[in-house]
Parts: structure tokens; sequence; C-alpha cells
């Protein structure tokens, strides 16, 4: 592990939703204001500061990643993901964001980006999940504006859908094969 | 509108669940927060140190190390700020004086005290660790009731007794009433402090141009705009140097945000003094401690009834606790309700004292539901209560007491003016749609088996569209004549028409997530015949370019009723004239002209149409061929204010509201036995909020606010010690629900159209923060049969309902202690140890004594200096969870019986908190020539530490204190001491543990 000096600010190299990028940080520095400030990535947002509310969550290497807990120098050559890699182009939304659109799973949207990278993280894992399962998930974050059911019910019929797409997907391979 | 066309539309966009337009960006990372729009090259960073105490004189403040650090360009205190502004505006007539920035006296935990302005936020935090305040405590005053005793702390001068405003109200002949009353029936209630705290803090950033002195100042406020008018006054410029504006997106708000306006001052002070532009961004900490609070409310409220249950008077007994100061609009929060202090029902004769108090707490503001959660917890909990020493049905006395549905409009005993309603219909489908009678019969049969289980009733009536004019019913009629008339709701909107006839809205709404975008562009585009998809709203703010006036903003529920209106109002004036424009060209008589599908066309005829964007670009290109008589149609700007939101008479009758919703709520909830959990089976909420303009929206206030006010009345308040520590101020203190913890209310609604509002539409942001936590204690009180119930209704504030006070200790057992607290009730602990030295208790007496090996033995030590025999002085840095930061610390020895026993006493204090306390030691020489070594302390605790660390604190005194002897042992044992723990780092401001103030 290198050693770094805490006045000075050191080179971190990481991989932002798939695209190389490289900022400047002070060792103190929080990966969400790296991101933020440094990168430019402002999809991610803070709303505490000490792990609690959620907003903040990206994905480092899979991992789903409180960035206001985490040091900017942590993910030096780490790959992270965060909501600005979730749709497909830049002019569409993925399964997931639809489903929020469709259900009004948002009012502010200042949270909205920590809820969206960890369900995309657990929607992966847990491909059928039921409600308590979405429930349970979603208590490691805060929401003030939804009463948090249409966030559960965008969820769901996310989940169904890209099921749905894949099973087509696997069917329409095997009518081809 | 009288004169106006009834241009025909045949298409309907409003009342649909359409996409928002807002969301595909927001669901991106593509919004566009206050911290997301970067600043101008030089931009500076302002970090605010805050007050540790609840109420203390400054005797002096001490900048220099802080001004000393490199990246520190400037350090501002209190006196800085008084010198370049004026006091805030207070709301009552009093000779008081309310600052941004605490001048020579604190009067709460959190009150600015100073601030930093430095080259990144980083080092500006860093810079407050070095500015030194000392401070004489006064003793503090929590409870409003306390406040109002005599012999009680005075926070102001100016506050005899901390009254800030004592006023009595009579309407119709309450005092016959009660004569004549078969029964009165009263209640008492306090209700807490709470916040809805948006997930995005405050921010904001300031300019100042020196050459013509004038202020720029972007901030996330949420309005209302009659705040410009107190921020330009405290920066003593009119109100065109002060630009004021608005991001487009806001992470939250729920009115909280109109508490950014004394920090806009302090931003815009530290843009002048530095020269350079400012930005802040809040903390959660700063957010939770010191930005806004509801107020918390003692009410004691009287009915007279009849024997059947009619209240024929109500007699409101009203203590509001504002806080430390009176800040704009305070005291609103007490007068907002005023003309629907009836609630919904019909009660001709009505008694009301309303007195304001100030406390040692954060000073209050808007909140969602802003005083209505207050009224309805008295209100509804006495109908229930009524019913109860009656022997009736709560549902029954409900309807028996509810305003006629042919009584509308209906004036209120205080004066508001019920525009439309017909609650006994909207109760009605609630009954039978909701469910209520399977829920009875859950209840039956979980009574049956033993369980707790009970139902809870709340009706009322959700007003909205503030009248500016309400708060001026604090003042006697006198006041109001020598003050000037107040009065209105000024919503503005703009349609724009380009060159290529595209459509564009501005608006002064200043949307915190609800959508206005969405529904704007729906309304303008069935006025216009167009797709939400051809209108752009644009409804950031920019007080130097938009229409707009002091009730702009976003708060009161006022976008449907109001601006909405205002957008259609505007839209229709535009249609009339490009009706013309397009009747002369289709040669059809102006009526004949119909909007669809993106064209002017004739009704008889589809094909004899123009363009749509053909007739809206003639303005632009072609002007002189305007029909004669007839406007450009460029653009087009609507005010919009209803005659029916007039002054306060001199009687005292107030029309606080415009627009008045009903919300019947039910809810069936069980109580665990053993964990005293509530169980929420299945809640009701049935609304009457007028025209929906967009279903899904409605649906999500309302499922918003019920989740704000499930927070309200289970997990959420503001606590604070007896001393004024403040003890909720992280995320994990402060419990706010989780996905856990909300059920998905049922919803029903009916629509009567508001004759009120242009397009028939109410507010319906805020009801059920007024309706919820009444309706969830009522069912409470069903299940455990008991009168009095305390907000939030929490696992250990009801287990005592269930099972009694705490049963003495079996015999043999020592009663656990009570939570005990220090002599002004800080955060106290105790407790005592042993440990084993191998060195003979005079070795370790002589370390005890020596400032070297003090220095070497207690974590984040600085160097300790001696200052007498038996004084030492210490520079400690200690950081607990989140809060690290540099304190002093004198400790003192006595008791000393050398070498077999000494008393440390000592006291710490810094910018983040300070603590203090006693350990006595004894050393006992074992047969080996090494100490047992005994010790027993005491200590306390309080500020910021306390705030955020307050559950980590009684374990961690243990482990500190243990590492302390450790450290001793291994020092006496001839190594050197070893460096601390992680552990030890985050747990060490109990270090101070060995240190205590003199009694």
């Amino acid at each position: 592990m290198p050693r770094l000096s805490a006045d000075q600010r050191h080179e971190v190299r990481f991989t932002l939703n798939g695209h190389p990028v490289c900022g400047r940080a002070g060792p103190r520095l929080l990966l969400s204001d790296f991101l933020r400030h440094e990168i430019g990535a402002t999809g991610t947002h803070v709303g505490c500061e000490h792990g609690v509310c959620g907003a903040c969550t990206v994905q480092v290497d899979g991992m789903l990643t409180r960035a206001c807990l985490t040091l900017a120098v942590q993910v030096e050559g780490a790959s992270v993901r965060t909501v600005e890699g979730l749709a497909p182009e830049p002019d569409r939304l993925s399964a997931l964001q639809a489903a929020f659109r469709r259900n009004h799973a948002l009012q502010c949207g200042f949270c909205s980006a920590g809820i969206l990278m960890s369900l995309d993280a657990f929607l992966k894992a847990h491909p059928e999940p039921d409600e308590a399962e979405i429930r349970d998930l979603l208590s490691g974050h805060l929401c003030r504006c939804t009463g948090y059911t249409p966030i559960v019910r965008a969820a769901l019929e996310a989940a169904a859908e890209i099921q749905n797409s894949q099973r087509e997907l696997t069917q329409g391979e095997t009518a081809h094969a | 509108m009288p004169g106006m066309l009834d241009v025909t539309r045949e298409t309907g966009w409003v009342g649909r669940a359409i996409e928002r337009v807002e969301d595909a960006a927001l669901l991106s990372g593509g919004g566009r927060y206050l911290d997301d729009l970067g600043v101008r090259p030089g931009t500076l960073h302002m970090a605010i140190l805050r007050a540790p105490h609840a109420h203390a004189d400054i005797r002096a403040i001490d900048t220099a190390a802080a001004r000393a650090v490199a990246g520190v360009v400037a350090v501002l205190t209190g006196a800085d700020v008084a010198r370049l502004t004026a006091p805030l505006v207070v709301g009552v007539k009093a000779p008081v004086e309310c600052w941004p920035m605490a001048v020579d006296r604190v009067r709460y935990v959190g009150e600015p005290v100073a601030l930093v302005v430095a080259q990144d936020r980083y080092l500006a935090e860093d810079a407050l660790d070095l500015i030194e305040v000392s401070y004489e405590t006064r003793p503090a005053v929590v409870d409003p009731l306390d406040a109002l005793a005599e012999g009680a702390p005075l926070l102001h001068d100016g506050f005899p007794r901390n009254l800030a405003s004592d006023r009595r109200f009579r309407y119709g002949d309450p005092e016959q009433a009660f004569a004549q009353a078969d029964r009165t029936v009263s209640i008492s209630v306090s209700y807490p402090r709470n916040s809805c705290t948006p997930i995005e803090t405050y921010g904001l950033v300031a300019e100042y141009d020196p050459h013509e002195d004038a202020y720029d100042v972007l901030a996330n406020f949420q309005g209302p705009f009659s705040i410009h008018a107190v921020i330009s006054r405290a920066l003593k410029v009119p109100g065109n140097r002060l630009r004021l504006r608005t991001p487009r997106d806001s992470g939250g708000s729920f009115g909280v945000k109109q508490g950014i306006f004394p920090y806009i001052v302090l931003g815009a002070v530290a843009a002048r003094a530095t020269g350079h532009p400012v930005k802040w961004i809040e903390d959660r900490l700063e957010h939770l401690m010191a930005s806004v609070s509801a107020t918390n409310r003692a009410t004691t409220l009287r009915a007279a009834v009849t024997a059947d249950g009619r209240v024929t008077a109500l007699d409101y007994d009203q203590v509001e606790d504002c806080g430390a100061h009176l800040r704009a609009p305070e005291p609103a929060t007490l007068y907002r309700m005023h003309g629907n202090l009836t609630g919904a029902y019909a009660i001709a004769n009505v008694a009301v004292r309303n007195r304001v108090v100030v406390t040692n707490k954060c000073p209050t503001g808007l909140n969602r539901g802003f005083g209505g959660p207050q009224v309805y917890f008295a209100l509804e909990r006495l109908m229930q209560r009524i019913a109860i020493e009656l022997g009736l049905d709560p549902l029954e006395v409900i309807r028996r007491n509810l305003i006629p549905a042919d009584a509308f409009p209906y004036r209120t005993a205080p004066g508001a003016l019920l525009d439309s309603g017909n609650y006994q219909a909207t109760l009605a489908k609630g009954v039978a749609e909701g469910g209520l009678a399977a829920l009875r019969a859950r209840r039956d049969a979980a009574r049956a088996e033993g369980r707790l289980y009970g139902i809870g009733f709340a009706a009322v009536v959700e007003p909205s569209v503030s009248n500016m004019g309400y708060i001026a019913t604090v003042l006697t009629p006198a006041e109001r004549r020598k003050a000037g008339p107040k009065n209105g709701a000024q919503a503005t909107a703009t349609v724009a028409i380009d060159p290529v006839g595209a459509v564009s809205v501005h608006v002064a709404s200043v949307p915190q997530g609800q959508g206005h975008r969405t529904v704007l562009a729906q309304v303008v585009a069935d006025v216009l015949g167009l797709t939400p998809r051809d209108i752009r709203v644009n409804a950031e703010m920019d007080t130097a370019k938009d229409a707009w006036s002091i009730a702009s903003g976003n708060y009161s529920s006022r976008f449907a009723a109001a601006v909405a209106g205002a957008a259609k109002i505007a839209a229709d004036r535009i249609a009339q004239r490009l009706a013309r424009i397009a009747a002369a060209q289709l040669n059809v008589p102006v009526e004949e002209v119909v909007f669809e599908g993106g064209k002017l066309r004739a009704r008889s005829n589809a094909a004899n149409a123009l363009a749509f964007s053909r007739v809206a670009a003639l303005s632009h290109w072609s002007p002189a061929q305007l029909p004669e008589g007839t406007a450009p149609t460029i653009r087009e700007t609507a005010f919009w204010t209803p005659p029916e939101l007039t002054a306060a008479d001199e009687a005292d009758h107030i029309n606080s509201s415009l627009c008045h919703g009903f919300i019947f709520d039910y809810c069936g909830i069980e109580i665990d036995r053993d964990t005293a959990e509530i169980r929420i089976d299945r809640y009701v909420t049935a609304h009457d909020c007028g025209t929906i303009l967009h279903p899904g929206m409605v649906d999500g206030q309302i499922r918003g606010g019920f989740a704000h006010a499930l927070g309200a009345a289970l997990l959420e308040e503001f606590a604070y010690g007896p001393d004024g520590s403040f003890l909720t101020g992280t995320l994990a203190d402060y419990l706010v629900p989780t996905a856990m913890e909300v059920p998905e209310p049922v919803i029903l609604h009916t629509e009567t159209p508001s004759p009120f509002t242009p397009l028939g539409a109410k507010g319906v942001g805020e009801g059920n923060c007024m309706s919820t936590p009444a309706c969830l204690a009522n069912a409470v009180a069903d299940a455990l049969g008991v009168a009095d119930l305390r907000l939030p209704l929490s696992p250990s504030s009801l287990a005592p309902l269930i099972h009694g006070a705490e049963p003495a200790a079996p015999a043999g057992i020592a009663a656990p202690t009570p939570a005990p607290s220090g002599g002004k009730g800080e955060r106290l602990m105790r407790g005592e140890g042993k440990a084993h030295v191998r060195a003979a208790p005079e070795a370790i007496w002589a370390m005890l004594l020596d400032p070297d090996t003090l220095a070497a033995i207690i974590p984040g030590a600085h160097g300790v200096s001696r200052v007498s025999d038996t004084a030492f002085r210490a520079d400690v840095t200690l950081g607990i969870g989140p809060v690290k930061g540099r304190y002093k610390a004198e400790v003192s020895l006595s008791d000393l019986e050398p070498p077999r026993a000494v008393t440390l006493r000592g006291r710490v204090e810094g910018n983040l908190g300070f603590g203090g306390g006693s350990g006595a030691i004894t050393l006992t020489p074992d047969d080996t020539g090494g100490t047992h070594l005994a010790y027993r302390y005491e200590a306390f605790v309080g500020g910021k530490v306390a705030s955020v660390g307050g559950r980590l604190l009684d374990g961690a005194a243990k482990v500190i204190i243990g590492q302390f002897f450790a450290a001793l042992a291994r020092k006496a044992a001839g190594g050197s001491a070893p460096a601390p723990s992680l552990l030890s780092r985050i747990l060490a401001p109990l270090t101070s543990l060995f240190r205590r103030r003199a009694p």
C-alpha cells in the first residue's frame, strides 16, 4: 500500500462507468466530494455525510459503498459505477429508471441516485425479489418525499420486466439455434 | 374571469397521471441541484462555528490562530456581521434584536458564533477548531411552560417572562355556551418538536458587487418571497440590489428551506467582506441542530358539549414555543390555522388565548403542516375524549359535528371562509370503501384473543393558499391599523411564445420536487390545444428578471390552486388573442375558433385550420397584421390574487387561507404487548382536494405527507436535555421512517371543486401531516384505554402504559440506578473499575503528578503543563464519531492522601462541546511490589459531542478509562505508552471523564 502524504494531492486513477478517469485528491478527500467536485459526476448526492441516509451510495468493484464514508484514494484502480452509468443511451432510461418514472417513485429525486444504485446491484443478485426483500434493502436509504411504496412498486415491476426480457432473449436464442 | 373567452378545449391533459418531464434527468444523474452547479473561479467556502451552550454570554472570541492558517481568507464574528447588516425583522412589536449570528450572547445550541471563509470547505472547517471562544454559561430554559414560570431564565430583555405575544380572542358567545353546556370536556397536550428534514441540506453561493452595492445570491430557498424584503433590509440594500435566484432542482424542502434566510445574510456578508463569491453547504448535524424546526406547543383545549355529543364551544389555550428568536415569519405557525380552529365542525363559539414564548432551542419556521399538526392533535384527541366521556362512538361524535353539506361556502367562527366540500359524503365513502366494518371485526377478534388493538379516527380541514395577512392577527387591531393592511396571495405566471411559435411557461413557484413543470405543461397544453411535450416550463426563480411578489414560492400547498391557476389565466389570455388572429384568417367568428391538435381551426369545419405555430409566430414576424385592437402574443404575465383573502377585521376575524380540503382518516393498529411496538394494520385516508390535476402527484403528496406524519407520530423528536443540550444530531439519533415502517395507506378521493380557484383545485400536500398524528394517537389511546399520550409514540413511552411503572427490584438485588443527569441536566455517566499495575503505589503516585507521564498516557494530548503542584492544563484532540476537535482541559487534584488516594477533577471545553467529571483513584499495594488500583468516576458531557455521540458515550466511558489505566500500567512497568488503538481514538473524548468542574 503506498504511503500518502497528508499535505499533498495524489493522482487517483480508476474506472468510472466503464471509462478510465483520473483526478487528484488529498488523502482525506471523501469519495463523494471527489466524484462530484473533482471528476464532475454530480449525480451522486450527499445527504448526511455519516452513512445513514444512503443518498451517496455507489458501486465500487460491484460492492455497494457509501461514497461519504470512503476516501477518494481508496478507489485507486477500482471500477466505480454511479447513477450516470445506468442508462443504456444518453436519451434513454434503463428498465429500473423507467419503472421509477412510471410509478412516480421519486419527487425531488435527491435520494434517487443512491436507491437506484442499491436496487441495480440487488436485482442482479436477486432477480426475483419479493416485497419484503425490497423493503429490507430500501431500509438502508432515506427518502422524505415518496413514502417508499412507489419505489417498492417500481423495483418489483423492474425486476419482472428484466426477467421477462431475459427470458425472451434466452427463448430467442434458443429459437435461432 | 369576466369577459374571458371560453376557449373550447378538445384535448384533456389535466387530470391525467402522465409521466413527469422532470424525471429522466433526475434519474440519470442530470439533476441541477445547488451543489451540482459549479461556481465561478475564485469562489471561497464558508464554515460556521456554532455555540456548544444553550445559553451563555460570549466573553471573548480569539480568531488569530484561525486567521493565520494558510488558505483562510477571513474570519467573521457576530460583531463583524452586525457592523455590515441590520437586525432581522421580528414578527411582533417588541424591543428585541434578532441577528443571524450571535452578538454577545448565545441562546441555543448551534447558534452561529463565527464564520470562516477559506479556499476550500475542508480548510474552513479545520480553521473553526482554532477559534477560541470564552463563554460564561447561564441557566437555560427548554420547556415553554417552564419558560413562563416565575424566575425562569430570561432570553431577551424585550420579552418579559419570555413572552413574545399574548393575545385573547373571542368569537360568538363562548362564556354562555360553556355555562349552558351539559358537559365540559378538556384535554392538555404537548406537541413535540420535529422537522421534515429534506435530504438535501441548505446551500448557497453569494456574491457582492461593491461598485453597485448589490448582492447576487443563488440559494435553495423556497419562499415565501416576502422574506426577500427581510434579507434586503438586513443587508441594508433596496430590494433591487438583492438578486435572489434558485436552482432548477431542489432536494426537498417541506417548508424547511424557508429557514435558510439568516444564512443568506451570512453568506452575503462573507462575500462582501472577502470580495469573492462565497459558497456554503450546510452539513447534516448543522441541519438537525440549527436549521429550523416546527414549533412545539402546549395546548389546553376545552369543549362545551351537549349530552348527545354536539360541541357548542371551544376554548383554546395555546402556548407556542418559537425557540430562541422570533424569526420571520413567526409566530405564523400559530396563526396559520387561526380561521380553522374549529376544524371540520360547525362550532359557533370560540375563545382563544395565544401565547408565544421563547426558549433556548433552535428558532422555528415553516414545516409541512405548519400549525395544523399542533391544532389537530389537540382538537381530534379532544373529539375522541368527548366520545369516551359521553359513552358515544367516536365516529358518531365526528359525524354529529361536521359542517352540513349545504352550508358552503361556510364562514367559521374565527373567520375562515370554507370554499366547498361535502364532508359527509367523503366520510361515507371512506367508511364504505376503506373497509371500516372489517376493521372493527378485526379489532373485536384481536381483543378476544387479548391483543392490544385500537381504531382511531380524525377529520380535518386542510387549508391551502395562505392569506399573507393572517400573520397580522398576532397584532391587535390598533397595531394593525398602524402597520397598514396586509392580505392576498399574489400568484404569478408567464406564458411566452417565441418566433417559431414554441411555448414557454415561467412561474415563481420554486418547486421542490412536486412536479410543477409537468402540471404546468398539462394546464397550458390544454388551453392551447398542444401536448405537454410542446410546452417548456422554467421554474427557476430570479428576482431580478421574473414576475414575482411576496407570496411567490412553494409553501401552504399553493401550487395547484394558485400558481397553476395563474398559468391557466395567462394561457387563456394568450389563447383569446390567438383566437382573434385566427378568426380573421379563417373567416369565422372568434367564438368558433377551436384549439386542437396543434391547430387553430373552425369548429364546424376541420379543414379550415391554421397551424398553431403559424398563428403564434405572427406577433414576432408581422405585428402589423394583427387584427386591430389585438395585443401581441409574445408574452403574457398573469397576476392572480383571490378577492376572498381579505385582511383581519376589527373583531379579529381572519380568512387565513383560500382553499379548504377535507380529510377523513381512520386506522387500525396493534401494539405488541411485549415490545410496545406499534404495527399499523390498515390506514385509510379519504381526501377531497377539489379538482385533481394529476392523480399520480396528488397521491404522491398524500403518501409523502403520510410518511412525514407517521415519523412525527412514532419516531421523530428533536430532543433536548434539561440544560438545552441538543441530543439528536445525527440521523441515527433523529430517527426518520424507512421503508420498513411506512405502510401503503388506502387513499380515496372525492372531488368538490373549489369555486375560488381558476382550476377548481385545492392544496393537498400537508393534510396528512395534520390528520395522521392525531389519528394514530387516537388508535393507540383506543388500544390502551388511556387518555394522555405524548408524541412520538415510541415503545419506551408506551411500555409504562402497558406494563405500569417499573416494579421495585426483588429483595436482595440492587435497584437499577435511574438515568442520572448532571447539575444542569447534561448527559451524565458513572462507572468504576479496577486495574493491576506492576509498580509500587509511590511510583504510580509520582506518575499521576507528572505532566510528561500524563501527556504520554492521555490519548490525544498535545502537551500537559503544570499550573501548580495540583493543577494541570492540557490541549487535547479528541474525536468521537464524526466529531473531532481540539479541547482545552483543566485538571486539579484534590483529596490527596499520598500515595493511597487522590481525586482528579476537571473540565474540558472546546468548540465541539464541553465535559467534565471527577475520578477517585485508590492505590493499594499488593504482596509482590505491585499495586491494585481502583477507580470510580462521574462525568458529564454537553454540546455537539452529546448531540452526535450520545448513544456511544456510556459504553465508551468504560472502554476508554480501562485504556487509560492500561497505558498507565504499561508505563509503570517500564514500557512506553502504546499508540492509542483505533477504538480508543474513536472513543477518546471520554478521557474527559477524569476531569470535573468543581461543584
